[in-house]
């Protein structure tokens, strides 16, 4: 029973969230079950309209769940209101209270809480030091730029010390030169505070570069969780492989150990149980482009110049299209409409249910 | 440069025109009382030389201070019952769910916009003149609770606006830094929403002030206040007394205006 260990921070169980009722209803969540860690960086993945904003809000209490439960730290909190969760959240629009200080914003919480002033005081500047923040404590919001206000809302959801902060999409008004920088920043608070980060967002790369793990979700259901390298190494289906990272899909059909693709070409994938129709997922730099007559003959329709990568979009004798990105050095002056071959790393293939 | 122009209604043929003409419709009565308050003679239409006399009159004129201080508690009561109950029924129609029977709620809380003034007016004479007989009671209160009924629109349109207007994220960011729901009003809705309240308690200060007729049905004898001493002098000899009355009068709801202006202005 996981509702027994201590190290769970959330545990939602069997959540479904379904709004409007008869022919109008909408699901937006099926039928979710996560465990979330003390400590961990967890990033809810999807596209907009997943349902990851939807079990966030469940989370932090904004939103009733139709049916399920979810218990913090081993209490069940489901119908708790949001004022009485030990959680706090950094909304995608900041939501700054305009009429007060930074300071004041800061020390909200803990203000609501009915702590001593001289405490208050002493853990908004304990949290805007760590947000890098001091210099503005007196200034209204509406004087600070958009990452100074993003630092903000970061620092008054976590000045009350929350058992998990909760994060709806809060990089998404950034540019993108502050947003790397606020993404490391992150990773660096969330080390440091040690407080349970649930981080949600549509960006793949973000995903993989802040978070210990991975939930994948889509049209209200959770496809997958795992490290960012089981997920991007080991996609549970297509939509997962494709919405991480770029992949090429090749359909096929097993022929005793092999793989036999459209061409007619034998791969040695690790084929596992897999029967009958597969789909191979082949992330382009597992594809290598090699001097006609090796490998499976392939014609070059595109080629785009990265720096230190090139892709080359490649079309097989079957019409089947397949992206390459190999390291401009040892690309040599391939141009469209040259025919090549081209060789795949079998091994590292993931072999999915067609 | 052939930069496509928007529709621009000053090109209009007869724009200038009608412009200049409304102008003057509404501006030159105001314009030729306010000047015929500083009439030296007794006339309100013939120059008698520029003087403070009929300032002075009114000033002096027991009558008149006696219908201005009560117009001023009226409108005072008025204006804050309205507020505080126009306050509510804009939070309460604003801050939940679409509920059943919305139309009819708004309906009802805008009735006195609708209803003909002058139906209110003997309908709250026949319930009141029953209350009197039962109560007893004689005193201003009647004259307030009407005055706080008609006014409940006038407050209630600028606050349902402003809240309509304001980020409801604010008040889920409140709840989720532990504001218990009146805290979140208290320390979030309250503040934000503070221009608006004012703008209502203005609006409703000003249209207490001035009401004519229903004031006329249900106030008792001797209950004048300053617009209906006005109507009462104009069954007798008028005097540019009535001229100062009136423009001082419009100098307290210009300033009010003003202020109303500035601070709607400034916290936007």
């Amino acid at each position: 029973m996981h509702g027994l260990n201590n190290n769970i921070a959330v545990d939602a169980r069997n959540i479904g969230k379904i709004y409007g009722t008869g022919n109008e209803a909408v699901i937006a969540l099926g039928d979710v079950s996560i465990s979330i860690e003390k400590g961990e960086f967890f990033t809810l993945l999807g596209p907009s309209g997943c349902g990851k904003t939807t079990l966030l809000r469940c989370i932090a209490g904004f939103e009733t769940p139709t049916s399920g439960s979810i218990h913090l730290s081993g209490t069940d909190i489901t119908y708790t209101p949001p004022n009485e969760r030990p959680v706090n959240t950094v909304f995608q629009s900041y939501a700054l209270f305009p009429h007060l200080t930074v300071a004041q914003n800061v020390g909200f919480g803990l203000k609501m809480l009915g702590k001593p002033a001289a405490d208050i005081a002493k853990s908004v500047a304990r949290v805007l030091a760590l947000v890098k923040l001091e210099d503005f404590a007196d200034r209204l919001p509406a004087q600070l730029s958009g990452g100074q206000q993003q630092r903000v809302a970061l620092a008054r959801a976590l000045a009350p010390e929350p058992e998990v902060l909760l994060l709806d999409e809060p990089l998404s008004a950034l540019d993108l030169k502050l947003r790397k920088e606020m993404q490391s920043e992150l990773k660096r608070l969330q080390t440091e505070t040690g407080i349970t980060f649930i981080f949600v967002t549509h960006d793949q790369e973000e995903a993989l570069t802040m978070s210990n793990r991975i939930g994948v979700m889509s049209q209200g259901a959770l496809l997958q969780v795992g490290t960012p390298h089981e997920i991007y190494e080991h996609p549970v289906n297509r939509f997962v492989a494709d919405f991480i990272g770029e992949t090429n899909f090749l359909d096929g059909q097993v022929d005793n150990a092999q793989v036999r693709i459209g061409t007619g070409d034998l791969l040695d994938v690790p084929l596992g149980d897999h029967k009958g129709l597969v789909t191979l997922a082949i992330r382009p730099e597992q594809v290598s482009v090699e001097p006609q007559g090796t490998g499976i003959a392939a014609t070059i329709t595109e080629t785009t110049y990265m720096g230190t990568d090139t892709h080359y979009k490649l079309s097989l004798s079957d019409g089947s299209l397949i992206v390459a990105r190999v390291q401009s050095n040892s690309a040599g002056a391939r141009s469209a409409g040259d025919v090549v071959g081209i060789r795949i790393d079998a091994a590292a293939v993931q072999v999915l249910k067609s | 440069m052939a930069k496509q122009r928007a529709f621009d209604v000053t090109t209009l043929p007869g724009f200038t025109f009608i412009a200049i003409l409304s102008f003057v419709l509404l501006y030159a009565p105001i314009a030729t009382l306010v000047i015929y308050s500083f009439n030296g003679g007794n006339s309100v239409n013939q120059w008698g030389g520029f003087s403070l006399q009929w300032y002075v009159v009114a000033f002096n004129n027991e009558a008149v201070q006696d219908a201005a201080a009560r117009s001023l508690i009226i409108a005072v009561w008025a204006s804050v019952i309205s507020t505080v109950l126009a306050t509510m029924a804009a939070l309460g129609t604003t801050r939940r769910g679409k509920f059943k029977g919305q139309t009819v709620i708004y309906i009802i809380l805008n009735q006195p916009l609708m209803v003909p003034e002058i139906v209110t007016a003997v309908a709250l004479l026949i319930f009141f003149s029953s209350v009197k007989v039962v109560t007893g009671y004689t005193g201003l209160g009647y004259l307030i609770l009407a005055h706080s009924a008609f006014c409940i629109p006038f407050a209630y349109l600028p606050i349902k606006a402003r809240l309509e207007g304001m980020d409801t994220a604010m008040e889920t960011a409140a709840a989720d830094l532990y504001a218990t729901p009146w805290q979140t009003f208290r320390y979030v809705t309250l503040p934000l929403l503070l221009p608006g309240v004012i703008a209502g308690a203005m609006l409703a200060f000003i249209i207490s002030l001035d009401n004519v007729i229903i004031t006329e049905f249900v106030k008792s004898a001797g209950q004048d206040t300053l617009p209906t001493y006005m109507l009462g002098q104009l069954r007798r000899a008028l005097t540019p007394e009535v001229n100062a009355i009136s423009t001082a009068l419009l100098a307290l709801t210009v300033l009010i205006l003003i202020v109303f202006v500035f601070v709607t202005k400034k916290r936007e």
